[in-house]
C-alpha cells in the first residue's frame, strides 16, 4: 500500500485528509494496527520549538532620497552585516548589542540582541535603524538614522543556515564551579541537567532517515509557509544509531526560510542565555506524508525509544574529547530525574515541548482546512555524510 | 494562623520608622524577611511575610496604613509572566521552593505559585525568555 504526494495533496484540498500530530498517531497505530493505519492516515504533524542559534534574516530598507550604499548597519544598535547590496542587510541571531559588556563581568546578561531584534520585527515594534557610508557618485549619503517596523520594509526573509538538529546533547558539569553554555545554567557536581530535543514530537527524529524530508520539502516556520532550502550546516547523517535508525545525537539539520511577515510573534522569540549570549527561539513544524507504512511506523516513535548522550560541559564539550558520560531516553530525561554515576541528578529542558505539541497542532488544523499543501522534496538530504574537525595549520609559531 | 505576602514601598519620609519592629512586638506576627532596602534618606522597599490570627493581621494593616506606605497585599516582588513563558521548564531546577513547577505533565505546562515564591530571584537568571522580572 503506497500512497503519492499527489493523491495526499488531493485529500488535503478537498478537505478530507485525515492528519494527525506525532503525539496522537502512536495510539493510534497502536489501536488500528500498522497495515490499516496507513490506509487511514495522511499525514503526521512533527514540530520543535526551542533555541536555534544559527538563525537570522535578510532585510531590504528600500532606498531613501538621496541614496545610500549602506557599509555598516545597527538595528537597535545591534550590528547588521551589510557586506551585500545597497540596502540589504542580514541580521544574525547570536550578534550582541553594541556596547555590550559581554563576560568582562562574568557572567554576562545579554539582555538585547539580534534574536531580540528578530522578535521586535515580527512582533510589529518600531526600531531604529543607523547606517553609515563611505559615499558614492551614485550613492552620495553617508549616514542615516530613522525608525522604521516589519512594514516598512521591502523584504523580511528569514533564512536559517541551521535548524532543527535531529536530536541533541544532554549537558552536565561534573566540575566543582557553576557553568554558564548555551544549554542555561549548569550547577557544580551535576547538580542539574539540560536537554533541548521535542523527542517524540521533533521532525528529524519521526523521519529519521531523512526519506520525506528533504530540500525542497514545505515547512511551517513560526506561522509562515517556508520551506527546507538546504541540509542544515553540519548535517552530519554518519553517527550511531539505535535499532530503530534513530541517531544518539546531533546528526541531521535543516536549513530552513520563510517570510518574516506572515510569521506569529509568538514562536519568534529572542533569547538570553546568562554568561553565554543571546539568540532565538523558533517553532517549527514539518508535515509528513504517509507513503507507505514504514513511514508511518517512524513516526510512531516514543520518547522512550529515542536516546540522548550525556556530555560534561565543563570539560569533555569544549575540549573536544569526544567522551560520553551516559545516554538517556527522552521519557527517562522528561521524567525530570536520572540517575547519572550513582548520583540523582534533576533533569530540565531547554526546548518547550508544551509549545512543539502546540505547533504540531496549528500545523494540523491548516492541513485539515486545506491550507497547507505538502511539497515533494527536490533533492534528499545526504545519508552519508560525516562532519570535518578544523585543523589549525600555517608556519609555526 | 494565616500567613500574607506584602510589599511595602517606602517614600524618603518614613524609611527611619522601626515598622517591623511593631508589627512583632504590638500585633505578635511572624515576620520572614525576603527583601528589603530601606536606607534613611532614601526611598525603599520590604518585602516581607507575615503570619499570624487573622485579627492581628487585620489590625496591624490599620497599623501600617497609617504611615505614608504603598501596601501591596501578595506578591509582588517577582513577577512571572504567562505570555513571555515558553514552557520550556529551564527554571524548574533553579528554583528552591517549587513556586516554579511543572504544572501539567501531559501538556508540559509550568506554572507560578506565588505563594510559594521566596524572590531568591535564582528564575531571572536562569529563564532564557525573560519571563521572570523583579519589581525591584
Amino acid at each position: 500500500m503506497t500512497k503519492t504526494y499527489a493523491e495526499i495533496n488531493e485529500k488535503i484540498a478537498s478537505g478530507k485528509a485525515v492528519v494527525l500530530t506525532a503525539e496522537e498517531v502512536i495510539d493510534y497505530v497502536d489501536r488500528r494496527g500498522l497495515e490499516a493505519a496507513a490506509k487511514e492516515v495522511d499525514v503526521v504533524t512533527t514540530a520543535t520549538f526551542g533555541p536555534m542559534c544559527s538563525s537570522g534574516c535578510f532585510l531590504n530598507f528600500g532606498h531613501s532620497k538621496p541614496k545610500m550604499r549602506i557599509s555598516e548597519a545597527w538595528i537597535n544598535d545591534v550590528l547588521a552585516y551589510s557586506g551585500i547590496a545597497a540596502v540589504d542587510v542580514y541580521m544574525g541571531a547570536t550578534q550582541l548589542r553594541h556596547n555590550d559588556p559581554a563576560n568582562m563581568y562574568h557572567p554576562g546578561e545579554f539582555r538585547y540582541g539580534g534574536g531580540h531584534v528578530i522578535e521586535d520585527l515580527v512582533a510589529g515594534r518600531k526600531l531604529q535603524l543607523f547606517g553609515l557610508s563611505y559615499g558614492t557618485d551614485d550613492y552620495p549619503r553617508r549616514e542615516i538614522r530613522t525608525m522604521f517596523d516589519i512594514n516598512d520594509l521591502n523584504q523580511a526573509i528569514m533564512v536559517n543556515p541551521r535548524n532543527c538538529y535531529q536530536n541533541y546533547n544532554v549537558a552536565v558539569n561534573v566540575s566543582d564551579k557553576r557553568i554558564y553554555t548555551y544549554l542555561g545554567i549548569l550547577r557544580a557536581k551535576m547538580r542539574n541537567m539540560t536537554y533541548c530535543s521535542a523527542g517524540q514530537l521533533a521532525p528529524l527524529l519521526n523521519d529519521p532517515l531523512y526519506e520525506t524530508i528533504g530540500v525542497g520539502t514545505s515547512v511551517w516556520l513560526a506561522g509562515a509557509r517556508g520551506l527546507v532550502y538546504a541540509q542544515g550546516t553540519q548535517h552530519c547523517s554518519l553517527v550511531e544509531r539505535t535499532d530503530n535508525d534513530v541517531p544518539v545525537e546531533g546528526a541531521g539539520t535543516l536549513a530552513l526560510t520563510a517570510n518574516m511577515k506572515e510569521m506569529l510573534p509568538e514562536f519568534v522569540r529572542g533569547v538570553s542565555f546568562k554568561g553565554y549570549g543571546v539568540s532565538l527561539a523558533l517553532g517549527v513544524g514539518v508535515p509528513i506524508p504517509i507513503l507507505n507504512p514504514d513511514i508511518l511506523r517512524r513516526t510512531t516513535v516514543r520518547d522512550r525509544d529515542i536516546q540522548a548522550s550525556v556530555i560534561d560541559y565543563s570539560t569533555d564539550y569544549p575540549q573536544k574529547t569526544g567522551k560520553v558520560l551516559a545516554r538517556f531516553t527522552y521519557e527517562q530525561l522528561r521524567s525530570g530525574e536520572v540517575e547519572l554515576l550513582g548520583k540523582k541528578v534533576p533533569v530540565t529542558s531547554l526546548s518547550s515541548y508544551h509549545k512543539a505539541l502546540k505547533i504540531c497542532n496549528l500545523l494540523k488544523a491548516e492541513i485539515e482546512a486545506g491550507r497547507f499543501l505538502l511539497s515533494e522534496p527536490s533533492q534528499r538530504l545526504p545519508l552519508e555524510q560525516g562532519m570535518q574537525s578544523l585543523n589549525i595549520t600555517g608556519p609555526a609559531r | 494562623m494565616i500567613t500574607k505576602k506584602i510589599y511595602l514601598y517606602f517614600p524618603k519620609s518614613e524609611t527611619e520608622k522601626p515598622i517591623v519592629y511593631h508589627l512583632v512586638k504590638d500585633f505578635d506576627l511572624v515576620v520572614n524577611i525576603f527583601r528589603a532596602k530601606v536606607t534613611p534618606e532614601e526611598e525603599g522597599y520590604l518585602s516581607l511575610e507575615v503570619s499570624g490570627t487573622s485579627d492581628n493581621i487585620e489590625r496591624a494593616f490599620a497599623f501600617l496604613k497609617g504611615f505614608d506606605v504603598i501596601i501591596h497585599a501578595g506578591n509582588k516582588g517577582v513577577h512571572w509572566d504567562a505570555d513571555r513563558c515558553a514552557h520550556c521548564g529551564a527554571c524548574v531546577v533553579h528554583c528552591p521552593t517549587q513556586a516554579l513547577h511543572l504544572a501539567d505533565r501531559a501538556t508540559r505546562t509550568i506554572g507560578f505559585c506565588e505563594d510559594n515564591c521566596v524572590e531568591c530571584l535564582a528564575c531571572i537568571a536562569a529563564c532564557p525568555f525573560g519571563a521572570c522580572s523583579s519589581a525591584f
